[in-house]
């Protein structure tokens, strides 16, 4: 043990094992961060994006910092709610309904069009009840429009009219309705597109509603940027995977280091002092695992049994544990087995357990760590590779699975490439803290490289 | 001889490790006999549509036609040798699996339209022999010859410039793929995405070389950055070892050339070892780039595999993890054979593994 702490005093010599350390530290604040400021199962809610929980954020949204980086201002999404910004004027008609007229303004000031334009309508009401409304579109420039005439509502309805056809025919020669609806009409399309029209834009909800009835609006101007880190295909904010992904990692690749490397580290020691039988078992159990790939098996394993990381990780462990390091430590066990204080020891009267952890497996101690700590990216990019194949745990938001989804969506085709740097360069992050304190230790520990 | 029987005790073991993992590999690709049930469940249903789409059959009781769908299916059970039990037909897969009669494919096809597993497999050979291959001796050679270079200049700029970019090997070969594709693809539009020719494949061998040799130079890349620098950092290890003995710093003492002591003192003593490390790295990049070829969408046989899981196309499985698991079994004995001569250990039987 003496050796290993004059070993860890040696490591501030070397700049890059300061480096690997201030990055594993980094991760694992970011960890620690991620797992108190966002719990377990807040995280896993947000990811399954159930009805109603990412309304609010645009599809494949850039990162907001990239706006740093363009002439233009880039859109956000902007939010009106009948409740807070917008105005409600109600008055009671003749025949014993209300005339609802509600007022969603919003102030436009950005460079770019928005990605689309919904409007939600609720409404609390007796049941089996429905109201018609009518939605027009104000310019800053007093121009009208009328969206959608007497539209039918229930409880609740969404008005995409990013998609509603009748507004594209009615605005000739324009892409897209959420386009044309700010665009300069007279203006003529040049080789830069069109530009946006800046003011404050207005849409007016109107209907008729029963007299004890509530109808409220919300409309939603999505925007070109979102999130410190984009949204994906499905407007997830990437930021909660890419948040939750440094404690997923990090837990795979500890545990996975932990299972494979320590216990293989443990089941040599013990087989190369038993000997006989058990090294023999050992032996051809390494084998067998050395002639059985990985990769192909937990891939046969994901598609026929169960996807689920951990399931994955008990596999792994188990396929690495007789892995081709057995046979390593064998032979560094096998010369430390000769060294004459074990014969101390045994001449003492120690027994072959007290021999084995007290003596035999302290003495190849330092080799592991290095060891140890040069295998944990190893699972974590193993994790990615499972996850890049589409055998990613289904719920939990990793990398990896950011990553499959980026591939899967033809990310780099379309131009989205937040969304695979982002995740990639958190898992080289990683890969690079763990691996450059790996080779320090390494130095260190290594007897072999000391003298040269 | 102590030698051929250390062979043949060690070519019978190799075997049954093939043997296991074989079976390992039938058992789970049938689902422990699950996929059985499926296929039952399957031929019962068609059975079924048949016996009631039969205009004949009108006005059957329906447990009439019940008895003759269930005698029908058990007919189709037995003469598929489902009406076994899974212990027995999984020996049976097993041992048509070993003995290299792969059988028919479930769902792939070859290019030609075979269904022939042998036939699917040896089309997807080439790619990736030639991808990996490429790849595996462009690392190993570079890696070894860099590493000797720098184990010469141990110290100085280059050596400690070069070790420092070693954590670059934490990444798998796939993973800078990725950036190579974003980078010469995406956005500099010099390089394809993928894919191994161009669509239409060119007519003229000339031009049809010319777009292989660029299809396959991203992923090359990937593999090259994804493996030189660990492969240097650890080669170079290894040789500063071996540069560390006495009889080198004798050799040096002599004032022996430092080329000739290079080539004498420290190549030849590795060589078994160099040997070694190529031929299994070799075999293990067989099935490594599953990723690779996926992300470069590299018709080779990792991305069979792949698909062929995702199909459940259970007879693909098997033969590729069959030949597999004999071209790795092979190497070992291979390699077991050439140590058997190298190390006098082994003559004298005691001491050591295999390796």
């Amino acid at each position: 043990m003496r050796t290993v702490v004059r070993g860890l005093q040696e490591l501030r010599r070397y700049p890059s094992a300061i480096l690997g350390l201030l990055l594993v530290g980094l991760l694992v604040g970011v960890s620690l961060y991620a797992v108190i400021g966002m719990p377990y199962s807040e995280a896993i809610h947000l990811w399954r994006a159930g009805v109603g929980v990412w309304d609010e954020y645009p599809r494949n949204a850039r990162p907001v910092w990239t706006d740093l980086f363009t002439r233009e201002r880039l859109p956000r999404t902007i939010v009106v709610r009948s409740g807070e910004d917008g105005r409600v004027a109600s008055e009671p008609t003749e025949d014993g309904t209300r005339s609802v007229e509600i007022v969603l303004p919003f102030d436009f000031q950005y460079d770019g069009f928005p990605r689309e334009i919904t409007l939600f309508v609720d409404t609390q009401m007796t049941e089996g009840e429905e109201v018609r409304y009518t939605v027009v579109w104000r310019t800053p420039g007093e121009q009208e429009m009328t969206l959608t005439r007497n539209r039918r509502v229930r409880r609740s309805d969404v008005y995409r009219i990013s998609q509603d056809g009748t507004v594209r025919m009615a605005l000739p020669g324009m892409p897209a309705p959420e386009v044309g609806l700010l665009a300069d009409l007279e203006q003529r399309p040049g080789p830069e597109g069109r530009t946006v029209v800046k003011g404050s834009y207005e849409v007016l909800v109107r209907a008729e509603i029963p007299a004890d009835a509530e109808l409220t609006a919300r409309l939603v101007v999505y925007g070109q940027i979102a999130g410190l880190a984009g949204t994906d295909h499905r407007r997830r904010d990437l930021m909660v995977a890419l948040l939750w992904g440094a404690p997923l990692a990090l837990a795979f690749g500890f545990l996975g280091a932990v299972g494979a490397n320590v216990s293989t580290f443990v089941l040599a020691g013990i087989g190369t002092w038993y000997g006989g039988k058990t090294d023999s078992v050992f032996q051809r159990l390494t084998e067998l695992f050395m002639v059985l790939p990985l990769l192909p098996v937990l891939i046969m394993v994901g598609h026929f049994f169960s996807r689920s990381l951990w399931l994955m990780l008990g596999l792994i462990i188990v396929m690495s544990v007789f892995s081709g390091a057995m046979k390593t430590y064998r032979a560094m066990f096998l010369q430390a087995r000769e060294a004459p204080y074990i014969e101390a020891a045994q001449a003492y009267g120690a027994g072959n357990m007290r021999i084995v952890f007290r003596y035999l497996l302290p003495r190849i101690a330092p080799v592991l760590l290095p060891q140890f700590v040069l295998v944990i990216p190893t699972f974590v990019f193993l994790e990615a590779t499972l996850a890049v194949i589409g055998l990613g745990d289904p719920v939990l938001p990793t990398w990896g699975k950011v990553m499959n989804d980026a591939l899967g969506q033809g990310a780099l085709y379309k131009g989205y490439y937040y969304w695979m740097v982002q995740p990639a360069v958190l898992l080289m992050v990683t890969g690079f803290g763990f691996a450059l304190l790996g080779y320090s230790l390494d130095r260190v520990f290594n007897p072999r490289l000391r003298g040269v | 001889m102590k030698i051929s029987r250390y062979l043949i005790v060690r070519a019978i073991i190799l075997f049954c490790t093939v043997v296991v993992a074989v079976y390992i590999t039938v058992f789970i690709a049938n689902m422990g006999g699950h996929m059985d049930q499926i296929r039952r469940d399957q031929i019962k249903f068609d059975v079924a549509q048949a016996v009631y789409a039969d205009p004949g059959n009108m006005g059957v009781p329906t447990a009439e036609l019940q008895r003759m769908i269930n005698e029908r299916a058990e007919m189709q059970y037995r003469r598929l040798g489902l009406d076994q039990p899974f212990i027995v037909r999984s020996v049976g897969y097993l041992t048509t699996a070993l003995s290299l009669n792969l059988g028919r494919s479930e769902y792939l096809t070859s290019d030609t339209g075979s269904r022939e597993v042998r036939r699917v497999i040896t089309e997807r050979l080439m790619p990736t022999l030639l991808l990996l291959g490429t790849a595996v001796i462009l690392v190993f050679i570079v890696a070894v010859f860099v590493a000797l270079a720098l184990s010469r200049r141990y110290g100085s700029f280059v050596d400690r410039a070069v070790i420092a970019l070693a954590p670059t090997s934490s990444a798998p070969g796939w993973f800078y793929g990725i950036f190579l594709i974003l980078l010469f693809a995406a956005v500099l539009r010099v390089m394809p995405y993928g894919g191994m020719v161009q669509s239409p494949p060119p007519k003229e061998p000339l031009a049809y070389a010319l777009s292989l040799l660029r299809h396959l130079a991203l992923p090359v890349s990937a593999i090259f950055l994804g493996g030189v620098f660990g492969g240097i950092y650890s080669w170079r290890t290894f040789f500063l070892i071996y540069s560390s003995e006495d009889y080198v710093e004798l050799a040096r003492a002599k004032g022996l050339s430092s080329r000739r002591i290079q080539n004498r003192y420290i190549l030849r003593p590795t060589l078994p070892t160099i040997i070694t490390q190529f031929m299994l790295t070799i075999i293990t990049l067989w099935m490594g780039a599953i990723v690779l070829e996926t992300v470069f969408n590299w018709p080779g046989l990792g991305r069979l595999y792949l698909t062929a899981v995702n199909l459940s196309d259970t007879p693909i499985i098997v033969g590729t993890v069959v030949i597999y698991g004999y071209l790795l079994a092979g190497t070992v004995l291979l390699l077991d054979f050439i140590y058997a001569i190298v190390d006098p250990r082994i003559r004298v039987g005691k001491g050591g593994g295999s390796r």
